[in-house]
């Protein structure tokens, strides 16, 4: 290697779902390339589909992700719907809107404490982090019973934590009943000042100043912070109905990786997730979690992504209340589902995970069959976001040792969350003859 | 390969057994399972030394290892390597899940391949590695114990390691689903509502969950020992379940277990 050429080689990045790897070339203090390479194998879940009933999709689509599976069947049972011309009543559509609270907590405390703490106290994992000091391994212990509010939510409303079972095409299979919503709303109340601690944690760590001008991508709704419905909106005048998102967004394979990155059209790379989304609707939060925000030190806008980690913390805090008043005003449906006969139709729906917005469009055939579907994860949205943070950021680690610069760098990517699992859902597999 | 003794955890001499968690074609829920045992991670970490888990820490890959759980299915060329070299490091190896021990829901890609003129095209197929099937550890390495799920379960998990841990030979049970259904008084949905349950075939492990919330059992935990599913399927016919629907019934996470699989294909 010539003097003055550097790599700064990640082979495997850890601490994020999936598998992924980073590699940053330097040339005389300028970075000539960077590469986000998704090297998990891609399982083809687009073509998986075709053939398969519509009744089917939200539990094969939960297979994508483990992390976030509530995400796949939220966005999948309301753009089937969308195609059957239906729309649920408001105590299904509650039902829902908590399941996916429960979600956010479950992924977000995850994130928080389990993959980016460490980044910033600078441990390895967040077991060492635990076994170091018996602070530390209070706040691991806090955020884990926080975690496990969460995983009540999903336990409940979805059957189990990880791929729920209740889940259905125009609604649930079973209601849950109001002894078992009692229980789950006095769990919730215990984890109120968890969640308060949480985010007074984070929001005492160091973060690194950072500042640019990027796209925010995210849902804006009438009166709600955005989770199952409204806008596609960003701060450059984007505001358009999920249908319309082919016609501004995408996607593009790149030769290092197995996943497809998503563009804007006739542009390049744009945020999603929870800061694009504090950034766009933090008008939307209820007066108690603006608050926690403004005394945590949250600016708004901000620019910053290494805040993403205290925007996280204030949607945990948010997602608990908001179980709980959902929880708290409940009226049971007449009927746990809607039930439908299907039609040949297209349908399109984009609700927000925990990384951000989550795009899926199915076609189906006049018996209930999929002929066609498309899924765009966040991380997919994101991967070009995160290349050109890293090209701006990489000049600032050039006087450190090679583990050190490829520490920073990871940090970098994981302010993002990425899910690599997510972003290999897919790629072109397609069968001729069949 | 010869299987290993399983007496390995409290008879070494190393002050604790090192337990690795790797990951091939998967969702990451399985292992997600292990990050959900709140109450119990914090003490398993004290127990065990978790040496590679690259989900949760940046610790390299070296060494052997006393437990090793794998998760995901074998489907890239590099990962067939991979799984040889995780078995070479392992004293005894649990595959977690549906993907590790059968292929998962990314091996429905694998009825692609009856047809001869099948031919597989990427937008630009030369930059992405990928096999024509996916296919269980087993397929290319012994498996010491198989963790049924989609996802497993993660009581099923600890219980193992506590077993390994007392020095004892770590066993799941296996029978079908219905019985615990019997047991704990859970109405049958089969039975009641003439719905197209798979409890009858399915081994048991989530813990009565789909009948619990009026759900048909869609077989998360694959077949139980010796399923009948010839006569469950006749029954299925017998509510009016066209040919179709039953193959989809058997072809879902555990499309490639040899019982479900010629199930399936007598209703093509
Ligand atoms: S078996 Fe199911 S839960 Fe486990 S990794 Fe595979 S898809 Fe995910």
């Amino acid at each position: 290697m010539s003097e003055g050429t550097r790599t700064i080689r990640i082979e495997a990045l850890a601490r994020v779902e999936g598998e992924g790897a980073l590699t940053v070339h330097l040339r005389e203090g300028r970075v000539e390339d960077v590469h986000f390479r998704i090297f998990e194998a891609p399982r083809f879940f687009e073509a998986l589909l075709r053939g398969r009933d519509l009744t089917e999709v939200p539990d094969i689509t939960a297979r994508i992700c483990g992390i976030c599976p509530v995400a796949y069947q939220m966005s999948a049972c309301h753009a089937l719907e969308a195609a059957l011309g239906m729309s649920l009543p408001s105590p299904l559509r509650a039902l829902r809107r908590l399941l996916y609270c429960g979600e956010w907590i479950e992924s977000h405390v995850l994130h928080i404490a389990f993959l980016h703490a460490p980044d910033f106290l600078r441990f390895e994992s967040s077991i060492a982090m635990a076994q170091s000091s018996p602070e530390l391994a209070e706040q691991v212990r806090s955020a884990l019973q926080l975690k496990k509010a969460g995983n009540a939510i999903v336990n409940l409303i979805g059957g189990r934590e990880i791929h729920p079972i209740n889940v259905r095409v125009g609604g649930f299979y079973r209601i849950p009943r109001q002894d078992e919503r009692a229980a789950l709303a006095e769990t919730l109340r215990a984890a109120r000042d968890r969640a308060h601690a949480l985010l007074r944690w984070v929001a005492a760590f160091e973060l690194p100043a950072a500042d640019h001008d990027y796209e925010f991508v995210a849902l804006r709704h009438d009166d709600e912070y955005p989770m199952n419905e409204g806008r596609l909106v960003s701060n450059r005048g984007l505001d358009i109905a999920y249908a319309e998102f082919p016609n501004e967004f995408q996607e593009h394979q790149v030769p290092y990786s197995n996943a497809l990155q998503c563009r804007r059209k006739g542009g390049g790379a744009y945020f999603v997730g929870p800061l694009a989304r504090w950034n766009l609707n933090h008008d939307r939060l209820p007066p108690e979690a603006q608050q926690a925000a403004a005394e945590s030190g949250l600016t708004w806008p901000c620019r910053n992504p290494y805040a993403s980690i205290v925007v996280r913390a204030v949607e945990v805090l948010f997602a608990v209340d908001e179980a709980i008043r959902l929880l708290d005003t409940f009226e049971p449906p007449a009927s746990a589902f809607i039930p439908f006969e299907p039609v040949a139709a297209e349908g399109v729906w984009i609700t927000e995970a925990p990384r951000g917005i989550l795009y899926h469009r199915y076609v189906i055939d006049t018996v209930g069959k999929i002929s066609e579907a498309v899924i765009v994860p966040p991380t997919s949205q994101n991967q070009r976001q995160i290349e050109e943070d890293l090209i701006r950021f990489a000049p600032s680690v050039l006087d450190l040792p090679d583990d050190d610069a490829a520490w920073r760098c990871e940090q970098v990517v994981r302010n993002y969350d990425p899910c690599i699992s997510c972003a290999t859902h897919s790629l072109k597999l397609k069968v001729i003859g069949r | 390969m010869i299987a290993q003794p399983l007496t390995v955890l409290n008879t070494r001499r190393a002050p604790r057994p090192r337990l690795g968690v790797f990951k091939f074609a998967s969702c990451d829920g399985c292992q997600l399972s292990l990050l959900d045992c709140e109450d119990e991670l914090l003490a398993v970490a004290d127990r065990v030394e978790i040496a590679f888990f690259r989900e949760a820490t940046r610790r390299p890959l070296e060494g052997s290892f006393d437990v090793s759980l794998v998760e995901g299915s074998v489907s890239a060329p590099e990962q067939e390597a991979e799984i040889r070299d995780v078995r070479a490091r392992s004293r005894f190896l649990i595959t977690l899940g549906a993907c590790a021990s059968h292929g998962g829901i990314q091996a429905l890609r694998n009825f692609s391949r009856v047809d001869d003129a099948l031919a597989i095209v990427y937008a630009t197929p030369e930059t992405i590695s990928t096999l024509p099937s996916s296919r269980p550890a087993s397929d290319y390495v012994h498996v010491d114990l198989e963790l049924p799920g989609c996802p497993i379960n993660k009581r099923q998990l600890l219980s193992v390691l506590a077993q390994m841990l007392s020095g004892g030979k770590p066993r799941i049970d296996q029978h079908a689903l219905c019985l615990d259904c019997k047991r704990q008084n859970v109405v049958c949905v089969l039975v009641a509502h003439g719905s197209p349950c798979l409890g009858p075939v399915t081994s048991t492990g989530c813990g009565v969950l789909c009948p619990s919330y009026d759900r048909p059992c869609f077989s998360c935990f694959g077949p139980a020992p010796q399923p009948n599913t010839a006569s469950l399927a006749e029954r299925f016919q017998a509510i009016g379940l066209s040919a179709d629907h039953i193959r989809r019934l058997f072809q879902m996470f555990y499309n490639q277990a040899p019982e479900f699989l010629e199930e399936a294909r007598r209703h093509e």
